[in-house]
């Protein structure tokens, strides 16, 4: 029977956090241009274009992120592939922050005034150059605290996924208590090391938002 | 891809999809409510309590709110009973719940009240009502009534973030999908469901809650 010490469960928590950290990366930055593209069809015209998008957004936003995980890990080994944990978990939370992202940027560009759309399309602006020159310099600094808030969401969200399998800081939790037989250290841990990952980011987004302050001076 | 998808087995196993939704409800209504009491109160403590609770309630806040609830159900289940606290796997996910919407609904809660004039509470003063019939009648029912969108949606939140209590073997909808998954070997299909369920159960809170917003907030809510 082996003795732990605390330091031997920080160390082993610690390096299964590295996987947190890169999940949450892909994720978020996959998330991101999945959720801009979509973005572009929500507020385009046409008609297929935002209904689909927002079929998607409701559909994401409406079911568990856990039920999500299991349908990217069951759903794509229907073809026939073994499906290892990390691929149905990065898929899964890919589309999972892509419908809050664009559902967050979305509400960040319909709070640009309507008459700036018509005074730029006066000026004999296209769609893209409207976006490029005029709505999207806007919106950007309207959407960095927001955008920053919901990256605490991923790093928790990336919990879910040992649920599946994938051994990141939760699931490593688990292995390391089987082992120590000692929970309360160690879920204490696993919860202090998720803590400074996300309060950093929780503080920068409130403080951006202060800093910017965007939201009441844009009229 | 060919699969042949079979649903066959919901004939067998709808009883049990039927109790999964019963304790999914149940856990989301006590944790529901318990959890914007907690809320309320926390942001009366943080809003308008005395010096010394608020930096107690604001660390409890920033904790509950950058960890995930999986952890939360986990420290609560596996780790309080090292300190002598043993509970059911019902109660450990009801609290989970309660505690982890306290923290959500406090800081919602508290940007209605923060929302208040000032004029307000004196006006309230001026009428003769004491601090706490100020608060509740003056300050918080407006407040409610002005967060009550963004509150409905972090009970609908917490309802969707409930199928984590499955991991502590609470017997809601995610734990029926994986019991029929692992006896009828179709996994997907028991998934689709079950996520085809939250979808209708998401949806169906939403507009319960909306109407619950109408019925007690009945004079200023136009919408």
């Amino acid at each position: 029977m082996n003795e732990f010490t605390t330091w031997d469960i920080l160390r082993n928590l610690l390096l299964a956090a590295r996987w947190t950290v890169l999940l949450s990366l892909v994720s978020f930055i996959g998330g991101g241009l999945v959720g801009a593209a979509l973005l572009f069809a929500r507020i385009g015209k046409g008609r297929i274009g935002p209904t689909f998008v927002k079929a998607y957004v409701e559909l994401f936003q409406g079911t568990p992120l856990l039920m999500q995980l299991f349908l990217a890990f069951f759903g794509l080994g229907l073809f026939g592939v073994d499906v290892p944990a990390w691929l149905a978990a990065g898929v899964a939370l890919i589309l999972w922050s892509a419908a809050f992202l664009t559902e967050i940027w979305r509400g960040c560009v319909e709070s640009i005034a309507r008459g700036q759309w018509e005074a730029s399309s006066s000026l004999g602006m296209g769609y893209l150059q409207q976006m490029r020159h005029v709505i999207l310099p806007q919106a950007l600094r309207i959407a960095v605290p927001p955008t920053v808030g919901f990256s605490v969401q991923v790093v928790k969200g990336t919990a879910l996924t040992s649920i599946i399998g994938f051994v990141e800081l939760s699931k490593a939790g688990t292995i390391v208590t089987n082992a120590t037989f000692e929970p309360f250290t160690v879920y204490g841990l696993v919860a202090l090391i998720y803590f400074c990952l996300c309060w950093p980011l929780s503080r920068s987004s409130q403080i951006l938002e202060r800093k910017l302050n965007v939201a009441h001076r844009n009229h | 891809m060919n699969y042949a998808f079979d649903y066959g087995w919901l004939l067998v196993y709808w009883p049990v999809l039927v109790k999964g939704i019963a304790i999914t409800l149940e856990l989301t209504l006590v944790g529901g409510a318990l959890g914007v009491a907690l809320g309320i109160a926390c942001a009366w403590a943080r809003a308008l309590g005395p010096g010394w609770l608020r930096p107690f309630v604001a660390a409890y806040v920033e904790l509950i709110r950058n960890t995930p609830f999986l952890i939360q159900l986990f420290f609560i289940f596996f780790g309080l009973p090292a300190l002598g606290v043993r509970m059911g796997e019902l109660e450990a996910a009801n609290l989970a719940m309660v505690i982890n919407l306290g923290a959500y609904g406090c800081e919602i809660i508290r940007a209605g009240i923060q929302a208040t004039p000032n004029g307000q509470f004196e006006a309230g003063a001026s009428l003769g009502m004491s601090r706490l019939q100020t608060f509740w009648h003056v300050v918080l029912i407006p407040a409610l009534q002005r967060i009550w969108p963004a509150l409905s949606s972090q009970i609908v939140i917490v309802m969707l973030g409930s199928a984590a209590v499955s991991q502590i073997a609470a017997e809601d909808l995610t734990f029926a999908a994986n019991f029929i998954q692992s006896r009828t070997f179709r996994a997907f299909e028991s998934y689709f469901v079950a996520t085809l369920i939250y979808l209708v159960l998401a949806i169906a809170l939403r507009q319960a809650l909306r109407g619950l917003g109408w019925t007690l907030f009945p004079k200023r809510t136009a919408r």
